[in-house]
């Protein structure tokens, strides 16, 4: 700048408090260019909750419906299922379901289910996000000595069929279980994506 | 005078042409014993090249939808005139220019390329790596595989290991739950004009920097030290035409193989272009065994080796951050191979098993002692930086010639 008597202080003033002010302009113009990348409305909308009927569904199989985007199981368990969940409490590293924002209160338990018999859970593993595969047969798991339940190709992560995390795998947490429950009058139509309101 | 004198000369009035034409090329000296080694930085460069030019080739046909990208990038492949070798030359350009630009970091490790003063030349080169990791990363979910769908949900989900944000920003990330629609076509936004934007501003400013520092060589020695009573250093030759040349044997070398690659074996078994890709993404399952493109396997087995979530996300991370810290990290009094001793020489053979070891583990399933191998590499992946600022001191080097040897 040059020295040509020029009140410099008053230079610098001006030159800072534009500054500030294009500071300011600049973090409010940044909000619009940051939330487009939030998801859409649209998306959004395709997050409400999701009606399911599982009355066809026969005992010891799984089916899968879809809730933003994502898979969601649900597996009948047998009788011998559930022992062998109850069996394998010593090898998880939730039980008891410990940490709350893997599952609704009501699912809060061994089982982590509403009923015994009716298992729901997202399927996407709580490691990296992939989609593991339900094995319920003991006898074809590739790991040897496991009871079977659902297990993650990706990064080899195991899961009982209540979706309880076994000790020593990558995943840090048990399956989530989303909202969901059963629709009046119905024991085998679920609403998933919603907690049930107090009447 | 001819007409093109007088049109250069009118140029020239207006705009630095010769001057810029002598600065970098005609008078721009670069040392006279560069060898094999240097010809990867001009082949990376020819890489960029190619690949921006049949990128924007493909988008004339590419649809970054959901529902439709699949079958465009199929409909590129059987029924767009050409269509199939443009898009082979960008697949195969992929993987080429990841071999090009791993050879020149290694031609830099080798000679010390990195040290003072040329620091932030080598920190401009690690931001282009970076780059050009996310640029991968995000045009390999363009063709909408299985392969494509479930690594990209891999990867985003890596920052869902981020305490308390994480989650959050994996959703800001995909723009949706799951990857989908609205995560393929940002994708295709920054693949297509953000990142290329940014490669190309950075390998500028690399350049810039290289013609400010001068190259390295593999000797090592400054060639500015010498310098002739015209101020031209005494064991530099131009760039132009004695290097412009040399980089031209060089390209004509490489595009043979690069041209027996692409019309022979464009999917290189399965390491170029994986096979689950050739079935469209189904979100509701995951392939039996996925694993990312091999340039990017070394990372993913150091991921996978450690046994905690948020400690395989960092170390991982910490695997690339740790090479811009480099410079600061040699302590040695000599730069180049030919002259540093054998721990420094075993120090960098281990550092390549390690990274090729790594690379190989990255494309096989975790299970027992593959995970046991991953820690025990992953280990001395580190081990190369973490004690390089004591071995190079330990190190029993040679005297370092005064000028450049033949």
């Amino acid at each position: 700048m040059g020295n040509d008597g020029a009140d410099n202080s008053r230079r610098r003033f001006l030159t800072n408090a534009t500054s500030v002010v294009g500071a300011v302009g600049a973090a409010f113009v940044a909000v619009p260019f940051l939330s487009y990348w939030q998801p859409s409305q649209k998306a959004l909308a395709a997050g409400a909750p999701v009606e399911a009927d599982f009355g066809k569904l026969e005992s010891g199989k799984m089916m899968v419906v879809k809730w933003r985007g994502k898979p969601v199981w649900i597996v009948k368990r047998t009788a011998e299922m559930i022992a062998d969940i109850k069996a394998v409490d010593g090898e998880v590293a939730d039980a008891n379901s410990k940490v709350e924002e893997q599952q609704p209160k009501y699912c809060q338990n061994q089982l982590r289910s509403i009923k015994d018999d009716v298992f729901i859970a997202e399927g996407i593993c709580t490691h990296l996000g992939c989609s593991p595969t339900f094995m319920p047969e003991p006898g074809n798991t590739p790991v040897q000595g496991w009871k079977g339940g659902f297990f993650c190709p990706c990064h080899g992560s195991l899961f009982d069929l209540a979706g309880r995390v076994f000790s020593g795998v990558p995943a840090p947490t048990n399956l989530v279980v989303p909202s969901h429950y059963y629709l009046s009058g119905s024991d085998t139509k679920v609403l998933i994506g919603e907690d049930k309101k107090e009447a | 005078m001819g007409v093109l004198v007088k049109t250069r000369d009118w140029v020239d009035e207006r705009f630095p042409l010769m001057d810029t034409w002598n600065k970098h090329l005609a008078q721009y000296y670069a040392p006279k014993n560069f060898n094999f080694w240097y010809y990867f930085g001009s082949l990376a460069l020819l890489m960029l090249v190619n690949q921006i030019l049949t990128g924007v080739w493909l988008t004339m046909n590419y649809k970054p939808d959901a529902e439709l990208a699949f079958a465009s990038v199929e409909f590129i492949m059987r029924d767009v005139e050409w269509g199939w070798l443009i898009r082979y030359m960008h697949s195969t350009g992929a993987s080429a220019f990841f071999i090009v630009v791993y050879l020149h970091m290694f031609r830099g490790l080798m000679y010390g390329s990195y040290r003072k003063p040329r620091e932030l030349l080598w920190i401009f080169g690690m931001f282009i790596y970076v780059a050009l990791m996310a640029e991968a990363f995000m045009g390999y979910l363009l063709p909408w595989g299985q392969m494509s769908y479930w690594g990209a949900q891999v990867i985003i989900s890596l920052f869902g290991a981020i305490p308390f944000v994480g989650e959050e920003l994996a959703l800001f990330l995909r723009g949706d739950f799951v990857v989908s629609d609205a995560t393929l076509n940002r994708f295709f936004a920054l693949h297509v004009i953000a990142l290329p934007l940014v490669l190309v501003a950075l390998v500028f400013v690399h350049i810039v920097a290289l013609h400010k520092v001068g190259s390295n060589n593999p000797d090592g020695v400054e060639i500015k030290k010498n310098k002739d009573e015209n101020g031209i250093p005494l064991d530099g030759i131009p760039f132009h035409p004695y290097y412009s040349v040399k980089d031209i044997v060089g390209v004509i070398g490489f595009l043979i193989l690069f041209c027996i690659v692409m019309f022979f074996a464009p999917e290189m078994y399965g390491y170029f272009l994986e096979k689950d890709n050739f079935v469209p993404a189904n979100p509701f399952k995951t392939p039996e065994h996925i694993a990312p493109l091999w340039y990017f396997t070394p990372f993913y087995a150091i991921l996978r080796a450690v046994p905690d979530k948020l400690g395989g996300v960092a170390a991982m991370g910490a695997a690339i951050v740790i090479m811009f810290f480099l410079p600061w990290l040699d302590k040695s009094p000599v730069a180049s191979i030919r002259y540093r001793g054998i721990i420094y020489k075993a120090a960098l053979a281990i550092f390549v098993i390690s990274f090729f070891v790594l690379g190989w583990l990255g494309m096989q399933p975790a299970t027992g002692i593959l995970t046991a191998l991953a820690r025990v590499f992953s280990v001395l992946y580190f081990a190369f930086f973490l004690l390089m600022p004591f071995y190079t001191k330990m190190d029993k080097t040679k005297p370092v010639p005064e000028r450049v040897t033949e």
